[in-house]
């Protein structure tokens, strides 16, 4: 696969003496999207802050389509739009302005016509004269991601973008990211909302304290460490699990009503078909039967309890 | 050399100048009148003539630089400060812009609001004396000198504090006084020999003497000395902000 971004060894101390990132090393490929999972306080922000330039790595590089984010932070930082997870906006700016003012800043010719057309995608058009202040929250984060557009970058970072938005912004700002997606932009995201991720992401990457632990296709992902859970309905309750079904991962909910049985699906070991004929064998009365997968979320939290 | 960059960040600036343009205007217009009504006319009229010019006139150089040295840093710390308090300062640092060209957008923005501002001081002074500069290429010269020199002083302070507080605290705290105490109401010969050999530490003073000799050819101290610390000056803030620069102060971690 084709990277557009290089990371090697990169990692991050801050003065206090903080060490947010512990040599991450990482290829994003042109034109995917990737979403950077993990707590707060992980380091996501400070990778995407140090690929965007607005942090010195303390050692390690990278690079973004070849070019070296210091040495040549001119063509680098052109080609990033970056939308920040706080609203952070100079209140007295009106939104036409202010998008000019970054296009501008980004060394790139005045368009007003590509502008016009990216505020009427991000239905912002008719607030253009508006002066910041007066607007919502949710439209103050469609100026973000103007802003954040409008120099036509190769590579969007969205820093926690769905953080305290409601379901229409998030809508079109999916559907913003699959188009742009469609022209070939590369698009990295951090959350800490798993969904997010499942939904939209084509790899993920998890971190947490300052350590990528993987990244992997999230399919992939799902399969390697999904896992299944059988929960069988007993018709009558009992006190314990049969002998039988003792070697295998069983538990007994409370009550004595449930049979659960959990299962990575790769394992070839797993038997669903030997465990339910070993549960009719041993006489218990079936009632109902489900199965359960589990989500990136669960995955994620396995993850990350792993790692502390 | 990002060029769009220098000229949007400089015209961002200057729109905030003329958004508040009354303000801007009105406030030097009416603070002019005033000291020229209580120092020109009230009391100026009853105060001899300093080394052969009516006090109203004498005021003129002083007054200009009072109102110069305060805007000059009071725009120039704002202007950076701003964003950083706000937390807009992210685009900045992420954009293909070098230290020194957001320098030049944002000092180039503050001197010329101060040499906008000087030039209506200037006429609103002709407007209560008759205002005859002897050199108006030095006092030009000066002017435009101060402007910057201060501005990036301003930059400095902008960069320095993180509170409200400290934005304040310089130019209330040491600018004012050393303005009003570097000779801008009087001329130093009527001090008495302790204090005018004090006053000879204020840079202020050197800055307000040359100012005053390209409009009456009078000074405190030889217009040669006067340039020369306006360029010390000068070099002493292009060199803190190179270390700035190279360190990232308060900017970048």
């Amino acid at each position: 696969m084709d990277s557009i971004i290089s990371i090697k060894g990169l990692s991050k101390t801050y003065n206090s003496g903080f060490q947010a990132l512990k040599t991450v090393d990482l290829e994003i490929n042109r034109g995917e999207i990737l979403a950077l999972l993990g707590p707060n306080g992980a380091g996501k922000t400070t990778l995407i802050s140090t690929i965007c330039g607005i942090i010195s790595p303390s050692s390690g590089t990278v690079s973004v389509d070849g070019f070296d984010i210091i040495k040549d932070f001119r063509k680098t930082r052109a080609m990033i739009g970056l939308v920040p997870q706080e609203l952070t906006l100079g209140a007295f700016d009106t939104v036409w302005s202010t998008v000019r003012f970054s296009r501008g800043l980004f060394g790139s010719k005045r368009d007003d016509a590509y502008l016009e057309q990216l505020l009427k995608d991000l239905s912002l058009f008719d607030k253009k004269d508006s002066e910041i202040r007066a607007l919502s929250g949710g439209m103050k984060r469609r100026v973000l991601i103007a802003k954040a557009l409008s120099h036509q970058p190769k590579v969007l970072f969205l820093d926690e973008p769905t953080a305290g938005v409601d379901v229409e912004l998030r809508k079109d700002m999916w559907k913003i990211v699959n188009k742009l997606r469609n022209q070939g932009v590369t698009i990295i995201l951090t959350t800490h909302y798993i969904e997010e991720a499942e939904e939209i992401a084509e790899r993920v990457g998890v971190i947490s304290n300052g350590e990528l632990l993987l990244v992997e296709k999230k399919d992939e992902l799902m399969q390697s460490l999904g896992k299944k859970q059988l929960l069988i309905d007993l018709k009558e309750p009992v006190k314990e699990i049969p002998s039988s079904l003792e070697e295998y991962n069983i538990e007994l909910n409370e009550d004595g009503t449930q049979i659960s049985y959990t299962y990575v699906v790769k394992d070839e070991t797993a038997d669903v078909s030997e465990i339910l004929n070993k549960i009719t064998n041993s006489g218990l009365l079936l009632k109902d039967l489900k199965v359960e997968q589990s989500s990136l979320e669960d995955i994620f939290v396995d993850l990350v309890k792993e790692e502390s | 050399m990002n060029l769009t960059a220098i000229k949007v960040i400089y015209f961002n600036e200057m729109m905030r100048f003329w958004k508040t343009l009354f303000q801007s205007v009105a406030s030097p217009v009416i603070s002019t009148a005033l000291y020229f009504v209580v120092f020109g006319s009230a009391i100026g009229s009853r105060i001899e003539n300093i080394e052969g010019v009516t006090y109203g006139l004498f005021i003129v150089p002083g007054l200009t630089m009072l109102s110069v040295l305060t805007q000059s840093i009071s725009n120039a710390s704002f202007g950076i400060f701003f964003p950083k308090f706000t937390g807009t300062i992210y685009e900045l640092l992420s954009a293909p812009v070098s230290f020194y060209e957001t320098l030049i957008g944002y000092v180039g923005a503050a001197a010329t609001k101060s040499m906008i501002l000087a030039t209506i001081i200037l006429a609103t002074a002709n407007l209560f004396v008759d205002l005859n500069i002897a050199h108006p290429f030095w006092m030009l010269g000066f002017l435009v000198l101060t402007c910057i020199a201060f501005s990036l002083f301003g930059f400095i302070i902008g960069l320095w504090a993180d509170n409200f507080e400290k934005l304040q605290i310089i130019p209330l705290l040491i600018i004012t006084p050393l303005v009003f105490l570097g000779g801008s109401f009087y001329s130093i010969s009527m001090l008495p020999d302790l204090w005018q050999k004090v006053t000879l530490f204020n840079p202020v003073l050197y800055l307000v003497s040359g100012f005053r000799w390209s409009f009456f050819e009078v000074s405190d101290v030889s217009v040669g000395i006067s340039l020369f610390m306006v360029f010390l000056f000068l070099a002493i803030c292009i060199a803190i902000i190179a270390w700035m620069f190279r360190t990232g102060y308060k900017l970048k971690q």
